[in-house]
């Protein structure tokens, strides 16, 4: 399955103030493990909001206002996209990562992605055991 | 009713959170261990064992700081506490102990995230799982279970197989290697191409037993893709210089992209040119357009994994149906039927010739292909199709039905009967 895990913005993020050197050079070093793992699908940062806009809809009506947006924690600095087994796995990860000894006060967000099998049925233990007993046959049939 | 109880849900928790810190770690655990033990099988017991002490403390005590190195330090406690016993009777496993000890105190945090000989370690166990002796099913079930921790009946489950079978694959396999001593290594020299092919295999038959399952089967089963996608980034990590690597890399990458495409909501499999390409993952796809471009920065001789990855990157490329590059495509298909001779890509060849030179050509192909594949039923589907667009309908209705009576599989009797009407229909306004 696969998450998307997003970085929010922080003071200094949003004043497009250039990360810690030293910050820089354990998340090169984590994401050269994520990639090691096999774990990373994507990933980006994000310029302050005060490059971006915003478009608002309202019945026939378009409002676009553009950044910076002040409620700063509700913002994006930047994001990855995993794919791991399991929502504990990503969770693990992001233990790992330089946010915990490095980066004042700091949030992420973990986001399961919608998947082929979330729209397909499931099968009952009756059914797949059905299968697996069909399967065997099958293989029988092929060694005779 | 009652309220439920907080110490299960926490119980709980632990438990989930437990088997991610093993998908993370045990592969790089029973790894280090095999090399300490020289035995991957009692390697593997040792982790094991290591799982279910965390199992029965972690939920007490909390989850260590670095649990890989927790597990690896238990695991090397238990094979020091066993060797101590079979001391007695065997000198070299005393020794064995001692370097164990050694190893022990010099290493007192064994964080073996970015440490270059653990990369080794993991590639020596990629190769003793695929190990050519065994027989292919245990190979894909060792690997699973060694470096993707998936326990057995999730493996059990995924290949639609009794558990006690692939639980006994994995023993037999692991007395095998233990029996022929099989070496703990990576291969070197001219053995390379045969082991890494034999790897290879591997991932790309877990990837297409994922890849062949339908909707409403086991979840477990369409996982394996993903394991397989996994195993396969891990391995281009591991081995960046091999081109052939990224080739498969790129192949799965390109065929995964189609996945929400190739079935309809009810299970049919939709064929490639009536995908809605709009489906595609282009995320995947241009994942697998780069590690095209990084094998071809190795080596600009492509193997058959490269090869069936550029032919697939030329339909991913493709915005619809008529934009395919087709001549591109029979040469590709040229140069993979030189490597491979094989009547069935011969087959792929020519329906490409008739997409880029007109059916008479492919249809000259077809037939000099028909004595070598006289039971497969896509030869008469082919000559069929061919036939059909030459405007030779009655062959074509008898094509199709030849093909029809070839094949068990009552979904490609459906599309094949959805031909013969299609057929009937061009006969009738011709």
């Amino acid at each position: 399955m696969r998450f998307m895990v997003i970085i929010k913005a922080s003071k200094e993020s949003e004043e497009g103030a250039p990360p810690d050197p030293q910050l820089l050079l354990e998340m090169g070093k984590f994401n050269e493990e994520l990639i090691k793992a096999g774990v990373v699908l994507a990933m980006d940062g994000l310029h302050p909001s005060s490059k971006g806009a915003r478009v608002k809809f309202s019945g026939k009506s378009r409002t676009v206002v553009d950044g910076p947006f002040t409620e700063t924690k509700e913002l994006i600095a930047g994001f990855w996209l995993w794919q791991v087994k399991s929502l504990e796995e990503a969770i693990e990860w992001i233990k790992r990562s330089p946010f915990s000894t490095h980066a004042g006060d700091c949030e992420v967000e973990i986001r399961q992605l919608f998947e082929m099998e979330d729209f397909a049925p499931v099968l009952s233990e009756d059914q797949i055991q059905h299968k697996v007993e069909a399967r065997s046959e099958l293989v029988g049939q092929a060694t005779k | 009713m009652s309220a439920p109880d907080p110490h299960h849900a926490t119980h709980q928790a632990t438990h989930r959170t437990i088997e991610a810190v093993w998908r993370i770690e045990s592969a790089r655990v029973i790894a280090g261990l095999t090399r300490l033990t020289r035995d991957v099988g009692l390697a593997e017991d040792l982790a094991q064992e290591a799982l279910v002490a965390a199992l029965e403390q972690w939920p007490k005590s909390g989850i260590p700081d670095n649990p890989a190195a927790w597990l690896t330090a238990t695991a090397k406690r238990r094979a020091i506490d066993l060797f101590r016993r079979n001391a007695v009777a065997q000198r070299k496993h005393q020794e064995l102990a001692r370097e164990l000890e050694a190893l022990e105190q010099t290493e007192p945090n064994l964080d073996p995230a970015l440490d270059n000989p653990i990369g080794d370690d993991l590639l020596r166990l990629v190769f003793i799982a695929c190990h050519p002796i065994l027989p292919t099913e245990s190979r894909t079930a060792l690997t699973l279970r060694l470096l993707g921790g998936l326990t057995t009946d999730e493996i059990a489950r995924a290949f639609l197989t009794p558990e006690p079978t692939i639980a006994q694959r994995i023993v037999r396999a692991k007395r095998t290697l233990a029996a022929k001593h099989i070496p703990f290594e990576v291969p070197r020299g001219p053995q390379l191409a045969a082991r890494l092919s034999s790897v290879l295999e591997v991932i790309y038959l877990i990837f297409n037993e994922g890849y062949s399952a339908t909707s409403g089967d086991d979840l477990m089963r369409p996982t394996l893709c993903e394991d397989a996608l996994r195993l396969g980034r891990i391995l281009a990590e591991l081995t960046p210089n091999e081109p052939e690597v990224h080739g498969l890399v790129a192949l799965m990458e390109i065929q995964a992209s189609r996945t929400r495409a190739r079935v309809t909501p009810t299970g049919e499999p939709v064929l490639l040119f009536d995908q809605n390409r709009a489906q595609w993952d282009q995320l995947l796809i241009h994942r697998g357009l780069t590690a095209i471009e990084r094998a071809l920065k190795i080596n600009t001789i492509r193997g058959p994994y490269l090869l069936q990855a550029e032919i697939a990157a030329c339909h991913a490329r493709a915005r619809n149906p008529s934009e395919t590059d087709w001549p591109r495509i029979v040469l590709l298909y040229t140069e993979l039927a030189q490597l491979i001779p094989s009547p069935v890509i011969e087959l792929n060849r020519a329906v490409a010739v008739s997409m880029a030179h007109g059916p008479e050509a492919g249809l000259k192909l077809v037939d000099a292909l028909a004595p070598s594949l006289p039971r497969y039923h896509l030869l008469p589907s082919v000559r069929g199709d061919l036939l059909m667009k030459m405007g030779r309908f009655p062959e074509a209705h008898e094509e199709i039905q030849r093909a029809i009576a070839m094949t068990k599989n009552l979904r490609e009797q459906e599309l094949l009967a959805g031909r013969l009407k299609q057929i009937e229909k061009a006969a009738r306004s011709a």
